[in-house]
C-alpha cells in the first residue's frame, strides 16, 4: 500500500487510534492491580487466622473478651435463666432462633463489634448497649434496638475439647 | 545590576509581565469587604500546617507500638516540638473555620453564581481534600478517639453495595484499624496537602479568569477595579494579623481546648470509650451521619450533606444581582441555615439520647429542606422582587455599572424583564 493510501484511509487509522487505546488502557489497568493488591492485608496480618481459648477461667454469668484477628470476641458464661429466657425470643430486627446462634447453649461466642459503626458494645445489664450510637443487644447477641442492622457476627470456631475451643475454623 | 538580572530573566520567562497582570495590575473590586480575607486565609493556613507538619513527620514514627509515645516525646523531648504540634493540631480547626466562613461568604454573597461555578466546585474538591486529610491525620497520634474514629469512619465504606466488607478490610490492610492503616494513613497524610496546593493553583486560576466577585453582586466596571498590590495585599495582611492574635490565643492558651481527652489514652482495639465524638468540624455531618436510623441511608445522607453545596449554582433559581443583602427571602435562608448548622454541631457532640435523636432527625430534616425549597422559594422570591423593585440605589448602581461596561450586569435569560 503506497503511503498516501494509508494517510487518507481515515477508517484505518480510526481503527488503529482505538486498538492501541484498549491495548494502552489494558495495560494501565493491569499495571495498577499490584499498587491496589499491597493495599490489602500482608500475608503476616493472614496469619493471625485462629486464636485457641480455654474456657474452664470464665464462671457461670461471666463474659471474657478475647482478641482474634485483632477483633475483640465476646465469650458468655450464660447462666439457665438466660439460656431459658433466649430461648423463647426470637431477637429484634434480624430474627433468629438461639439455637443457631450457639454450639453449646450455655457458651454464647459472639464478635464484639457493633454491626452499625464497629465500636465495642458494653455488657450491661442483661445483653449489650453500644455507647456509639445507642444499639443493644440481648444475651445471644442479636439486635433489639437499632441503628444496628444486624446481629452481632458468630465466627467460625469448633470445641476441641469439653472447655477448649479454637476461633477461626469450623 | 537588578535590573539587569531581571532583564536576564525576563527574557527567559515572564516573570516581570506575570506579577504585573496578576498582582500589580491584577484588577480588584474596591469595594471587598473584610469578608473576602478569608481565601488569603486559608491559603497562609495551608502553608503553616505544611511547614509544621514537614518538621513534626521529622520526630514522628508511625508505627503503632511507637506512634503514641513518639507524640510524647515530640511534646516533652523534642526542642519546640510541642510548639509544632500544638499549631498543627490547633491549625486543622484554625483551617475548617477559615474554609467555613470562607463557603459562608460565597453562599452569603452569591459568589458561585454564574460565571463562578467553577469556583465553587474546585473549592468543593478542596473541601474533600482538606476533610480527607484531617480524618487521616487525627488517626497518627494514636490515640483511643484517633483509633475509634478512624474504626468508625472506614466503617462506613461498608455501605458499598456488594464489595462492602472487602473494601473495608483494603482500605485498613488489615481486619480492624491496625498497623498497615497507621502508615498508609501517615503516607497519604502526607501527599494530600500536595494535591490541595494543586487544587488551589486550579482555583487561583479561575478565579483570576472570571475575577472577585464583590459585596454588591454586580460586575463592576473598571474605574470601580483597583490594583491587588498594594491595595488588597495590605489588608489582607492586616486581616492575617488579626487572625494571628486570635489562632495565638489557641496554641500558647488552650492548645488541648479542641483536643478531646480521651486521645491521651492510647488505642485500645478492645475497649470502645463510653462517648465517641469527632472533632468539632465533623460534627454537624456527623449528626445527620446518626440521625438516619439505617446504615446505608445515614451515609448516603451524610455525603449528600457535604456534596449538596456543588448543586447550589443550579438550585438558585434567582436572576437578581447580588447576594443576600437585596434578596430578604434568601438571606432568611441563609441565617437559618446557619442556625441549622450549629443544631446540628450540638447535637453531633452530645451523646445520642432520644430527645437528641429527634432533635437531630428535625435538623437534618431542614437542612435539606433548605437546599431542596431553593429553587422554588428562590424563583417566586424574584417575581416577588421584580414586582415591588429593587431599592433605588441598587437599581441606579446597576445602571451605573452597566453604562459603564456597555453591557448587562448579568447574563440574560428568556422572559427576562429589560
Amino acid at each position: 500500500m503506497a503511503e498516501s493510501d494509508a494517510l487518507d484511509d481515515t477508517g484505518r487509522r480510526e481503527f488503529l487510534m482505538k486498538i492501541t487505546s484498549v491495548v494502552g488502557g489494558t495495560g494501565v489497568a493491569a499495571a495498577c492491580i499490584p499498587f491496589v493488591a499491597s493495599m490489602n492485608p500482608s500475608a503476616d496480618v493472614l496469619s493471625k487466622a485462629t486464636t485457641e481459648v480455654d474456657l474452664s477461667g470464665i464462671p457461670e454469668g461471666g463474659m471474657h473478651t478475647i482478641a482474634w484477628q485483632g477483633k475483640p470476641v465476646f465469650i458468655l458464661h450464660r447462666t439457665q435463666e438466660e439460656i431459658k429466657a433466649m430461648e423463647a425470643s426470637n431477637g429484634g430486627f434480624q430474627p433468629q432462633p438461639d439455637k443457631e446462634r450457639v454450639q453449646k447453649p450455655e457458651w454464647l461466642v459472639v464478635l464484639g463489634v457493633c454491626t452499625h459503626m464497629g465500636c465495642v458494645p458494653n455488657k450491661e445489664g442483661p445483653g449489650w448497649t453500644c455507647h456509639c450510637h445507642g444499639s443493644q443487644y440481648d444475651d445471644s447477641g442479636r439486635v433489639v434496638r437499632g441503628p444496628a442492622p444486624k446481629n452481632l457476627e458468630v465466627p467460625p470456631y469448633r470445641f476441641i475439647a469439653a472447655d477448649k475451643i479454637v476461633i477461626g475454623e469450623a | 545590576m537588578k535590573g539587569k538580572i531581571i532583564k536576564w530573566i525576563d527574557q527567559r520567562f515572564p516573570l516581570t509581565s506575570f506579577v504585573k497582570s496578576e498582582l500589580t495590575g491584577y484588577p480588584t473590586p474596591r469595594n471587598l469587604s473584610y469578608w473576602w480575607n478569608f481565601g488569603f486565609l486559608a491559603g497562609f493556613v495551608l502553608v503553616l500546617q505544611i511547614a509544621t507538619g514537614i518538621f513534626l513527620a521529622m520526630h514522628y514514627k508511625a508505627d503503632i507500638s511507637l506512634s503514641f509515645d513518639s507524640i510524647q516525646h515530640i511534646m516533652r523531648d523534642v526542642n519546640y516540638g510541642w510548639l509544632l504540634r500544638y499549631m498543627h493540631s490547633t491549625g486543622a480547626s484554625a483551617f475548617f473555620l477559615v474554609i467555613y466562613i470562607h463557603m459562608a461568604r460565597t453562599l452569603y454573597y452569591g459568589s458561585y453564581r454564574a460565571p463562578r461555578e467553577l469556583m465553587w466546585w474546585t473549592g468543593q474538591g478542596l473541601l474533600l481534600l482538606l476533610m480527607a486529610t484531617a480524618f487521616m491525620g487525627y488517626l497518627l497520634p494514636w490515640g483511643q478517639m484517633s483509633f475509634w474514629g478512624a474504626t468508625v469512619i472506614t466503617n462506613l465504606f461498608r455501605a458499598t453495595p456488594y464489595f462492602g466488607d472487602q473494601i473495608v478490610i483494603w482500605l485498613r490492610g488489615d481486619y480492624t484499624v491496625g498497623d498497615a492503616t497507621l502508615t498508609r494513613f501517615f503516607a497519604l497524610h502526607y501527599l494530600f496537602p500536595f494535591l490541595i496546593i494543586a487544587g488551589v493553583v486550579v482555583h487561583l486560576v479561575a478565579l483570576h479568569t472570571v475575577r472577585s466577585s464583590n459585596p454588591s453582586g454586580i460586575d463592576l466596571a473598571d474605574k470601580d477595579n483597583i490594583p491587588f498590590h498594594p491595595y488588597f495585599t495590605s489588608k489582607d495582611f492586616y486581616g492575617l494579623g488579626v487572625f494571628l492574635i486570635v489562632y495565638s490565643i489557641f496554641v500558647f492558651y488552650f492548645p488541648n481546648l479542641l483536643i478531646e481527652p480521651a486521645n491521651n489514652i492510647p488505642a485500645n482495639p478492645l475497649q470502645t470509650p463510653t462517648h465517641i465524638v469527632p472533632e468539632w468540624y465533623f460534627l454537624p455531618f456527623y449528626a445527620i451521619l446518626r440521625s438516619v436510623p439505617n446504615l446505608v441511608g445515614g451515609v448516603v445522607a451524610m455525603a449528600l450533606s457535604v456534596m449538596v453545596f456543588s448543586f447550589m449554582p443550579y438550585l438558585d433559581r434567582s436572576r437578581i444581582p447580588g447576594g443576600a443583602q437585596y434578596r430578604p427571602w434568601y438571606r432568611a435562608m441563609f441565617y437559618f441555615f446557619v442556625i441549622d448548622m450549629m443544631v446540628l454541631g450540638y447535637v453531633g457532640y452530645v451523646p445520642p439520647t432520644d430527645e437528641s435523636i429527634v432533635a437531630g432527625q428535625i435538623a437534618t430534616f431542614f437542612y435539606f429542606a433548605l437546599f431542596t425549597s431553593l429553587p422554588l422559594i428562590s424563583k417566586k422570591e424574584e417575581q416577588w422582587l421584580v414586582k415591588r423593585g429593587l431599592p433605588p440605589a441598587v437599581e441606579a448602581l446597576i445602571a451605573g455599572e452597566a453604562r459603564e461596561k456597555g453591557k448587562l450586569p448579568y447574563r440574560r435569560r428568556k422572559g427576562d424583564i429589560s
